[in-house]
Formats: structure tokens, C-alpha cells, sequence
């Protein structure tokens, strides 16, 4: 039975895309906390994650049952460009910025180490095949 | 698949966090230059910061093409110079006035303190990013 590496590793490696795009955006969050009428945006991480699975029925989808339908937002299906969600301010300022710095870098701070369990997984599940290869 | 993005992002808000505190040195330096003409005083100025995202979407590019923040622009206060009454002043005018700048040395050190807590922000979101992507080319070797 052949293994098949892709399947091997493809939680851990759409997880850890998805967990590079968060951090991109909460890094964007931080560097306009000062912006005026900034909103802070983060990513569904559980629907990100449901989509990266294969699966259809999280979010809105156009389905095209004839070539001339237009199969709307396409991109949107990936893994690494899900849904973005704004996030629900505590305590908004009077110039529109909905940043909250403390949340963001405790978001950022997570982010961070769940990236870095995310790359433990993977580093095991090398390991396991290597050990697999030498027998040893 | 670019993983350098938040570098960029980063180094952009370090970059309007900078202007920030230039701005702010610069209103402190000039908080006592009087003048002898109200309209010759100097004039406090603040950076206006502008999410790029936003701007870019509405030119019809995808909307997370290039997150970041960027300055706008710089805008020299209005608020009125006030007026000081020093006959012995060289600069004084023929009434015995001289104008100093409208800055406010309590918001200016405000400005100071939170540019420089978001400078920092800003690096510390640089240095975490370049531990996970140092991490990240190691994967598969320990």
C-alpha cells in the first residue's frame, strides 16, 4: 500500500497555512492600531480549517451546473484565503479604530505557539517515516 | 505564498510610528520658538495614518493585496499661537507681543509614549515572525 505523503501531513500543513495567514493579519491589525476608522479583521479559524477539509457546506458557495455559470468567489474555497471576519470591539474609539492592542498581541501571542505546535506535528510525523526508512 | 508579508506590514507601521515621533520631537524641540507675527510662528504638526487595504480596494485591486499602514499626509495645526507679553523681547512687535506656538506639551508627550509602545508592538510582531519562519526551515531536520 503506497503511502501518499500529501495525505500524510494535510491537516498540519493547511493548519500551519492558515496560521501564517492569521498571523499576517493580526500583524496588520497591530500596525494600524493608530489608523483612524480602522476595523480589526481575524479569520474563522474552525471554518478556514472546514474548508481546507474539503468541506462545502461551511460559508456561501455558488454552485455552477452550466459552463456559463459564473462560479463566484473561488479563491474564497482555499485554504489560505478564507472568509475574514471583523472583530466584535470591546471598547471602540471615538475615531472609528476598533484595534485593541492588548487583544491583538494576546491573539498574535497564540497564534505564534499554536504555528509552532503545528510545526512539532509535523516535524514528528517526519520523524515517525525517517524512523519508518531506517528502522532504527 | 508570500511568508514575508508580515515583515512588510511591520516594517510599515514602524515606519508611521517613526513619522510619529518625529513629528512629536519636532513640536517639543519648537514648543518655545516665539515670533514677533502670529503668522509667523511655527506651527504644531501631526501625521494623519491611513490603513493601505482599504485604499486599495476601492481601486478595484483585491482587497489583501498588501496590508499595511502608511502616512497620509502631515497637516500643521490650526489652533490659534498664543500671545505673551514680553516688551524686553527683541521679537516682540510694537505692542510688546510675541507669539508662541499652540503646542501642547502634555499631548505631545502622550504622542511620544504611545508611538513608541506601538514601535515596539510593531518590532515584537517582527522578531515572532522571524522565530516561525527561522522554525519553519528547519521543519523535517530535528
Amino acid at each position: 500500500m503506497p503511502l501518499n505523503l500529501d495525505q500524510y501531513v494535510s491537516v498540519h500543513a493547511a493548519a500551519l497555512d492558515v496560521r501564517a495567514r492569521r498571523g499576517e493579519l493580526i500583524a496588520n491589525n497591530l500596525a494600524n492600531a493608530d489608523t483612524p476608522g480602522y476595523q480589526a479583521r481575524d479569520i474563522d479559524f474552525r471554518q478556514a480549517m472546514a474548508r481546507a477539509a474539503g468541506d462545502k457546506t461551511v460559508g456561501t458557495t455558488l454552485t455552477t451546473t452550466q459552463p456559463g455559470h459564473i462560479g463566484g468567489a473561488t479563491s474564497a474555497n482555499a485554504a489560505t484565503n478564507p472568509d475574514l471576519k471583523y472583530r466584535t470591539p470591546l471598547a471602540p474609539a471615538l475615531d472609528g479604530n476598533t484595534v485593541d492592542a492588548q487583544i491583538e498581541q494576546a491573539s498574535f501571542a497564540e497564534n505564534a505557539v499554536r504555528y509552532q505546535a503545528t510545526l512539532t506535528f509535523l516535524n514528528s510525523k517526519f520523524r515517525g517515516l525517517l524512523t519508518a526508512i531506517m528502522g532504527s | 505564498m508570500s511568508s514575508f508579508k508580515a515583515f512588510d506590514i511591520a516594517g510599515s507601521g514602524m515606519a508611521a510610528q517613526s513619522v510619529r515621533l518625529n513629528t512629536t520631537a519636532s513640536n517639543l524641540a519648537n514648543a518655545d520658538s516665539v515670533s514677533g507675527t502670529a503668522a509667523g510662528v511655527y506651527k504644531p504638526r501631526h501625521p494623519i495614518f491611513e490603513a493601505v487595504r482599504a485604499q486599495l480596494a476601492t481601486h478595484g485591486a483585491t482587497a489583501e493585496s498588501q496590508p499595511a499602514v502608511r502616512v497620509r499626509g502631515i497637516y500643521e495645526s490650526t489652533a490659534p499661537a498664543s500671545q505673551r507679553y514680553e516688551p524686553g523681547n527683541p521679537l516682540a512687535d510694537t505692542n510688546g507681543y510675541v507669539f508662541a506656538p499652540a503646542v501642547n506639551v502634555v499631548e505631545e508627550m502622550v504622542n511620544m509614549i504611545s508611538a513608541s509602545r506601538s514601535y515596539q508592538n510593531n518590532v515584537e510582531v517582527m522578531n515572532t515572525s522571524k522565530d516561525l519562519l527561522l522554525a519553519t526551515l528547519r521543519l523535517g531536520q530535528g
